[in-house]
């Protein structure tokens, strides 16, 4: 059975001078839930975090969260919601410690509970040896743990996680998912947006798409990767693709499907199995070097692309360029 | 009880992260300092003539205290984004902003009994009102918070606080009272003066050092609070418009 709704959303819109931001969003996410808000660039996922937590005012539609009307009295519920911005925004001039009492005061929280609280936080995103050191200090993983453990401090049953993993290192990522992970077990409801889809893929219970304001899909990952479930797919990397190579081979092998993915990059799509060696050996044929050819899983990334045409490579490049926002 | 813990630790947090850093505090000492010796000397008068420029001194003290910190500070964690995580607490943001201005306000206060300090080696002090003198310091204080408040919620960049705080700061020197009569003033010129909160403050200080005041202290005393209310509200409305857009 499912669990209530927590966060529902109706008709949400939102302009910025000629730019609509937010078209006409609905959605609900249940109590408990890993719920992924993925879209390129712009598409309007932190205007919709903004929005639902007080920080941006709808021009029109309804929140409620926990069944309090947040679209009429956004400072309602800020006492339910735990927020990492897709920035690490605590003060610098603190130390790992005292920022994270600061926050806890913010909620409310007497002195002994929020010291205690925070050690316990210290201590779980492992940064209990850089507790004493200033925040301005910390690497980019590290700011990003503090910045998370600064959103939970209060026990907030429902948390909005802007970006989590974006522009930082491997391991500080993983430890972050495995900590995302463990407060999804804890049954706290969490509403994150993520550039990586295979992030989202692992984590979510529930994604949506969201381009150019509008949500195009909410549903399970099972339900999301059902239509490419039965698709075979194939990766060959070339010297050079040349420009009609794709025609050539769409006409020589009617059977399959073949997108440019990059000048060097060739993506063979088919409903019945990809013979590797009649493809290399046309392309040879034409003056074609392939170096790899690759057998690929489905993922979610393939519904991404069918669903919103966005590359997500493109688009994880281009949120990184942007400096990561760490 | 739990929006005021919320209130009392973002006031003592500034306190500790900028107001008490070493760089603040000799700023509030020297700037009064230089002030002081600098009319001193330009007044030529001896000793008899310091408590006439006392006025002047403590206005400019809690003028440029206040203004600048607040506008930097503010505009800088606006900047930063670590003033959003202020916005996104439960507490109204009528108690926010007051949090956020308590303490500038003490700043400016504190900068104020800096030549009050200097004057008490130098001069007689006896004859200063006391009873009007502090509601007068606190007024000017908070008015001028609430002006630096309003500067830093109209700008976007550190330079641009600056800049924009000149632009309100140096003209109400000249204009309020404080070292030229406003008599004295070019006719067309006087008006501006009495829309200035500065000269509402400065009237009231003249009359509680030197009993040298021409408006009717209520007058001055409802004029400031007028400002403090007026410049509050005006801030207010300006961050729910701006800020949580």
């Amino acid at each position: 059975m499912a669990t209530p709704v927590i966060i529902e959303t109706r008709g949400l819109t939102k302009r910025f001078g000629d730019v609509q931001a937010v078209a006409g969003v609905d959605f609900d996410v249940h109590e408990g839930e890993l719920f992924g808000f993925l879209g390129p660039n712009g598409a309007g996922k932190t205007t919709t975090i903004n929005i639902l937590t007080g920080l941006a005012r709808p021009d029109s539609g309804e929140i409620l969260i926990s069944g309090i009307n947040c679209a009429k009295n956004p400072k309602a519920a800020q006492h339910l919601l735990g927020i990492v911005p897709d920035e690490s925004n605590l003060y610098p001039e603190l130390t790992g410690f005292e920022n994270l009492c600061f926050c806890a005061a913010l909620y409310g929280m007497r002195k002994t509970e929020r010291q205690t609280r925070a050690r316990e936080l210290l201590d779980k995103f492992g940064l209990a040896d850089a507790a004493d050191r200033r925040f301005s200090g910390y690497s980019r993983g590290m700011k990003r743990k503090l910045t998370i453990a600064a959103g939970i401090i209060h026990n907030p049953p429902i948390l909005f996680l802007d970006e989590p993993t974006t522009g930082i290192d491997v391991v500080s990522a993983r430890q972050i998912r495995q900590l995302i992970k463990d407060l999804h077990r804890a049954g706290t409801t969490i509403f994150i947006t993520t550039h990586y889809i295979e992030e989202a893929e692992r984590l979510c219970d529930r994604i949506a798409f969201i381009v150019r304001g509008r949500i195009v899909q909410t549903d399970t990952v099972a339900n999301l990767m059902q239509p490419v479930r039965g698709i075979h797919s194939m990766l060959i990397s070339v010297s050079n693709s040349g420009a009609n190579l794709c025609g050539e081979l769409a006409a020589a092998f009617p059977a399959h499907n073949f997108y440019s993915v990059s000048s060097e990059q060739i993506r063979v799509e088919s409903a019945e199995p990809v013979s590797v060696g009649p493809i290399v050996r046309f392309m040879e044929d034409k003056g074609v070097e392939v170096s790899e050819a690759r057998k690929l899983q489905p993922s979610l990334e393939d519904v991404f692309v069918r669903i919103t045409g966005v590359e997500a490579d493109a688009m994880r490049k281009e949120k990184e360029k942007q400096g990561g926002g760490v | 009880m739990k929006r005021w813990t919320a209130f009392w630790n973002i006031l003592l947090k500034d306190i500790r992260a900028y107001y008490l850093k070493p760089p603040n505090i000799s700023w509030g000492i020297i700037f009064p300092l230089a002030w002081t010796g600098m009319f001193f000397i330009k007044s030529g008068g001896g000793m008899q003539n310091l408590l006439s420029l006392l006025p002047g001194l403590i206005a400019i003290s809690v003028l440029f205290g206040t203004t600048s910190m607040l506008a930097v500070t503010i505009t800088f964690e606006k900047k930063s984004r670590s003033f959003e995580r202020l916005l996104l607490a439960p507490i109204p943001i009528e108690l926010l902003m007051l949090a956020k201005t308590t303490g500038a306000i003490l700043f400016g206060v504190a900068n104020a009994f800096v030549p009050v300090v200097m004057a008490s080696f130098l001069s007689d002090m006896s004859g200063i009102a006391w009873s009007v003198l502090a509601p007068t310091v606190l007024l000017i204080a908070i008015s001028s918070t609430f002006l630096g408040l309003f500067i830093a919620v109209s700008v976007s960049e550190v330079f641009e606080a600056q800049t924009f705080s000149n632009f309100f700061r140096f003209p109400m020197i000249f204009l309020c009272g404080l070292f030229f009569p406003i008599q004295q003033l070019p006719d067309w010129l006087q008006p501006l003066s009495y829309i200035l909160p500065l000269t509402y403050g400065a009237d009231a200080l003249h009359e509680a050092v030197t009993r040298a005041g021409r408006l009717p202290l209520y007058l001055d005393i409802l004029a400031l609070s007028g400002f403090c209310t007026a410049l509050f509200i005006l801030s207010l409305r300006n961050i729910r418009r701006k800020w949580v857009t």
